[in-house]
């Protein structure tokens, strides 16, 4: 187990060493100013500045308040909907083309739109991570209900389980291995979509940081943001994983 | 008469093509009896069942139990399937809790009249254990123990064992006879082994298919206590045989 993760762990130092030597050797072949294009060590001193300043932490803060009520209460609500829809195929027919044809739509296609009716500030972050997870939620978990084992229905009903006793005995428990499948996957569907929704529509978070970046031509900034955007986007994956397991293990182990 | 079929049929449009499970089928059953519905496939012997426990609507005739019509499952009847069923994300304590909690009865109750089932089909200790470390007879036995832990009047069994080894299967057969006699449970079985049915019923009903009806009722006149190698048991079967024409007309001669 402990030599499996050092393993695993020499692989990513490795990994990223090969990334940021790439990076350097573009560094010293390029013919870009390097205020345009910075060596790792250039991002890396803005980074440590950003640390310092408190910048980036006030950054991360207003970033992860958006992301954590944006993706949680979509995937609250795609999941009851897609609970409810489930067991209603009849009522999933008129509702399925309806998300069909929303579920392409680039959520920042909506920005514009969206800040039209909200203004600048977190809520258009909000509504668009939102938007991104809550298809994939929405679908998954309307096809996860329906492919429940016909037998733990007909074992419910021949005990009497019926209605919100069901779903949450029953329905959900089955269906919980798929739907975490699409509430996983969400999560970094969403996670990119917040730094675009902070891009546009606001000012302040780590997608406006990229932006502010831009305008004072700090690129080392810059490439230090999204250095910090990805390995945020890391964790965040990690500890859903871990939050699958337990409740996977909670529930008898079944993978 | 407690368990009532009248001129019961049963229709399936499959492909186009119009499919009699069954034709104007009729049984009476008693209180307390071990009937085993035997048959090959097709025979209609699941529809039949499915239709007593409630899970089919049957196209015409009248099916009763205990002089009402059924068209629900109810939890006085509980069906014991092939596949077991069992939640696998509760454990198998909690799978046999799962029908008392319906009956609202007390967690401390529910506690020990799920301990006493497990007792009673010999999985004493395994309460915490979930359903996928358990073995296929195992599971089984789970799932009988949460069928009688909400006190049913009626068991229904759905070929129980066939997915199960022939060991365990016969185990589970003892199992289920000194179950039926302790609980003094009405049993309807199906079954397409006829060994099986000679082995545990009171009445064999022998069903045939296209279309799905009963052949005839045979009563075993075998005592509790049911040896499958003495000559009575044999001779139950081997009627059985006869009436699917199965035995063969020609002599051989052993030499043993």
């Amino acid at each position: 187990m402990i030599l499996k993760k050092l393993i695993s762990l020499k692989n990513v130092i490795i990994s990223v060493s090969i990334l940021i030597l790439i990076w350097q050797l573009a560094f010293n072949f390029s013919s870009y100013d390097k205020a345009l294009f910075p060596s790792p060590k250039m991002a890396f001193d803005a980074l440590v500045e950003m640390i310092g300043n408190g910048q980036l932490f006030e950054n991360i803060k207003t970033s992860m308040y958006r992301f954590v009520i944006g993706y949680f209460s979509s995937v609250i609500v795609a999941v009851t909907l897609g609970l409810i829809l489930g067991r209603l195929p009849k009522v999933f027919q008129y509702v399925n083309p309806m998300a069909q044809l929303l579920r392409p739509i680039s959520p920042t296609a909506w920005m514009p739109f969206i800040v039209l009716l909200f203004g600048i500030g977190d809520v258009p972050a909000i509504v668009i991570i939102f938007i991104a997870a809550f298809f994939p939620v929405l679908l998954s978990t309307v096809s996860a209900v329906g492919n429940i084992d016909p037998i733990y229905l007909k074992v419910s009903r021949n005990f009497g389980i019926k209605q919100l006793q069901l779903t949450r005995k029953v329905i959900f428990p089955a269906a919980f291995p798929q739907i975490a499948n699409g509430i996983h996957l969400a999560l970094g569907t969403a996670w990119i979509f917040l730094v675009a929704g902070e891009m546009v529509g606001a000012q302040s978070g780590l997608g406006y940081q990229i932006i502010d970046a831009r305008n004072n031509i700090r690129a080392d900034i810059l490439l230090a943001t999204i250095l910090v955007i990805g390995i945020i986007g890391i964790v965040l994956d990690g500890l859903l994983r871990l939050a699958e397991k337990r409740i996977l293990r909670a529930w008898g182990g079944q993978s | 008469m407690y368990i009532e079929v009248k001129d019961t049929c049963k229709n399936f449009v499959q492909d186009g093509k119009e499919f009699i499970a069954l034709d104007h089928v009729s049984l009476d059953i008693e209180k307390g009896e071990f009937i085993c519905l035997l048959g090959p496939s097709g025979c209609g012997k699941s529809t039949l069942l499915n239709a007593l426990a409630g899970f089919e609507k049957v196209s015409s005739g009248s099916v009763k139990i205990d002089g009402k019509e059924v068209t629900a499952p109810s939890i006085n009847n509980i069906t014991i399937f092939q596949n077991y069923g069992l939640l696998p994300w509760r454990n198998v304590l909690k799978n046999v809790e799962l029908g008392l909690e319906s009956k609202k009865v007390k967690k401390e109750e529910r506690r020990k009249t799920a301990l006493k089932y497990l007792e009673l089909v010999g999985l004493s200790g395994f309460e915490k254990r979930y359903p996928k470390q358990l073995s296929g007879g195992q599971q089984q036995r789970v799932a009988i123990a949460r069928g009688l832990a909400v006190d049913p009047d009626i068991i229904f069994m759905d070929e129980p064992f066939g997915a199960l080894d022939a060991i365990t299967r016969m185990k589970l057969q003892e199992d289920i006879l000194r179950i039926s006699r302790e609980e003094k449970k009405t049993i309807i079985f199906v079954t397409h082994d006829i060994e099986e049915a000679v082995f545990l019923a009171d009445r064999i009903v022998v069903m045939m298919s296209d279309p799905g009806r009963i052949k005839s009722i045979v009563k075993v006149p075998l005592g509790s206590n049911r040896d499958r190698t003495s000559r009575d048991f044999l001779y139950v079967r081997d009627k059985i045989f006869e009436l699917f024409n199965m035995k063969s007309e020609s002599y051989i001669e052993y030499y043993i």
